[in-house]
C-alpha cells in the first residue's frame, strides 16, 4: 500500500507529466485558455491514460513479450491507442451523451497527446506491476489534471497583464509555466519523507 | 503518377524551388519557433547541446524517410485511413531508429530515454506528413522533410547550447574557462522550469526577428505564433481525419 501511495503522489506532484516530465505540453499550452475546457481535457486524459494502460500492459507482457516482438512496442502500442480513443468516443457518444458532450470533442486530440503513450511506455520501462502500472496512470491523469487547473488560473491573470509588445502572447505564458514549474520544485523530496 | 507536363510545370512554380522549400523549413517557417510544434521533446531534451543534436538527428532521419515513403504512396492510400496509415509508417521509422540507437549508442539511449519513441507522437512529423507529404511529389516531400528536420535540429542546439553554457557552465560537455571558477553556473536554467523560460524568451527574439525581416522585406506583417491553434498544431487535421473514419 505504501509503495502505491509513493507511485501515486511522486506522478502527481514530483515527477508531474507536464511540468517536470514535459509530456503533453502542446495540449497544456492549446487548452489552458478557459477552466472549462482545461477541465475536459484533463478528464478525457485521465479516462484514455488508464483505458490505454489496462490495455497496453497486458500486451505488453502477454503478447509481445512471449512472442519476442518487444520491438514492435512503439508501433503496436500507438496504434492500440488510437483504436482505443476511437472505440471510447464512439461508446461515449451512443450510451452517455451528457459525458460526450463535455469530454466527446477533446477525444480526438488525444491520440497524438505524448502524456498516454508515454505513461504507456514508462509503465513497461519501470517494469511496474499490473497494480503500479494503474496507479501510475491515474497519478499522471491527476497531475496533469492539477497542473493545467493550476495554470490555466495563472493564465487568465497573465493574460490581461501589461506586458511589452515582443513578449506578448506565447513567450509571456511560457514565462508563466516556467514560474508554475518552480512552484512544482518545492515537492522535490516530499514524497520520500512523507510515507518513511 | 504521370502528370501532364504543364500541369506539372505550374505546380512546380507554385511550390518554388527546393532550396525555398528547405529555407522556409529553417527559417520562416521554423516548425518549433514559427509553429510551434514537437514542444514536448524540445523542452524534455534540450539540457545539453549534444542530446540536443543527437535527437534532432533522428528526428531529420524519421522525418525524410516518412514523408519520401507517404509521398510515395499517397495516391494508393486511401483518404479515409491515411491517418493510422501515417502513423504506422511514422512508427516504423521510430523503431528503426530505437534499434539503431540502443545497438550502437547505449549512452544516447539511456540519456534520451522515452522521448525517442514518443518521436512518433511528434506533431511536426505528422503535420507535415498531413499538410505536405500527402499532396506533394517525392522529391518537394524529401527536401520539405530535410528543411523542417535541419529547423527543428537548430532550435535544438540553440536552446541546447543556452541551457547548458549557463545551466552546467559546459559545452558539449566541455568545461567552459569563463564559468566554474569565477561564477556558479545557475542550475536553474538545467532544470525543467528553465526550459520554458528560454522557449519563451527564444520565442520572443525570433518574433521580433521575422518582424524586422518582414519590414525589411517590404511584405505585410507575420502573424504572431500561437500555441494550441488548428493550422499550426496539426493534430486537428489528424482528429478531423480519425472523425471522418469514425463515421
Amino acid at each position: 500500500m505504501k509503495e502505491l501511495m509513493i507511485i501515486l503522489f511522486s506522478a502527481i506532484l514530483v515527477d508531474n507529466f507536464v511540468l517536470s516530465k514535459f509530456l503533453g505540453i502542446c495540449s497544456f499550452l492549446g487548452v489552458s485558455k478557459s477552466l472549462k475546457t482545461a477541465m475536459g481535457m484533463s478528464g478525457a486524459v485521465v479516462l484514455v491514460m488508464l483505458a490505454s494502460t489496462a490495455l497496453t500492459w497486458p500486451i505488453q507482457y502477454l503478447l509481445l513479450d512471449p512472442l519476442g516482438l518487444g520491438y514492435l512496442q512503439t508501433l503496436v502500442f500507438i496504434l492500440v491507442i488510437a483504436a482505443l480513443v476511437q472505440m471510447i468516443e464512439m461508446v461515449m457518444k451512443k450510451t452517455m451523451p451528457p459525458l460526450y458532450n463535455a469530454l466527446g470533442i477533446f477525444l480526438p486530440l488525444i491520440t497524438t497527446n505524448c502524456a498516454v503513450l508515454g505513461v504507456a511506455i514508462l509503465n513497461i520501462t519501470k517494469s511496474y506491476s499490473f497494480l503500479d502500472a494503474m496507479v501510475n496512470a491515474l497519478g499522471g491523469g491527476l497531475g496533469y489534471t492539477l497542473s493545467l487547473f493550476l495554470f490555466s488560473g495563472v493564465r487568465s491573470k497573465v493574460d490581461k497583464a501589461d506586458v511589452p509588445e515582443a513578449l506578448k502572447g506565447l513567450p509571456i505564458t511560457l514565462i508563466a509555466a516556467s514560474l508554475v514549474a518552480v512552484s512544482f520544485f518545492g515537492f522535490k523530496g516530499l514524497v520520500e519523507n512523507l510515507f518513511s | 503518377m504521370y502528370k501532364d507536363p504543364e500541369e506539372r510545370k505550374k505546380e512546380q512554380k507554385a511550390k518554388d524551388s527546393p532550396m525555398q522549400i528547405l529555407w522556409d523549413g529553417i527559417l520562416f517557417e521554423n516548425p518549433v519557433f514559427r509553429l510551434v510544434l514537437g514542444t514536448c521533446p524540445l523542452l524534455a531534451i534540450t539540457t545539453s547541446a549534444k542530446n540536443a543534436v543527437s535527437m534532432g538527428l533522428a528526428v531529420i532521419f524519421v522525418q525524410m524517410g516518412s514523408e519520401v515513403i507517404i509521398s510515395l504512396f499517397r495516391k494508393m492510400i486511401p483518404e479515409k485511413v491515411r491517418i493510422p496509415a501515417f502513423i504506422t509508417i511514422i512508427a516504423g521509422f521510430v523503431t528503426i531508429v530505437q534499434m539503431l540507437v540502443s545497438a550502437y549508442l547505449p549512452a544516447l539511449n539511456d540519456s534520451l530515454g522515452i522521448y525517442i519513441p514518443l518521436i512518433v507522437v511528434n506533431c511536426i512529423v505528422l503535420a507535415r506528413a498531413e499538410a505536405f507529404a500527402s499532396k506533394k511529389t517525392v522529391v518537394a516531400s524529401l527536401f520539405d522533410g530535410l528543411g523542417m528536420g535541419v529547423g527543428f535540429t537548430v532550435a535544438l542546439f540553440l536552446m541546447g547550447s543556452i541551457r547548458e553554457i549557463l545551466g552546467a557552465g559546459t559545452f558539449f560537455g566541455l568545461d567552459l574557462p569563463l564559468f566554474g571558477t569565477q561564477i556558479e553556473p545557475m542550475m536553474f536554467f538545467i532544470l525543467p522550469p528553465g526550459g520554458f523560460f528560454v522557449f519563451g524568451i527564444c520565442i520572443c527574439f525570433s518574433q521580433m526577428f521575422v518582424k524586422w525581416m518582414d519590414k525589411k522585406r517590404g511584405k505585410p506583417a507575420s502573424a504572431s505564433p500561437v500555441a494550441g491553434q488548428c493550422d499550426a498544431c496539426g493534430s486537428c487535421s489528424a482528429c478531423s481525419g480519425s472523425e471522418g473514419v469514425s463515421k
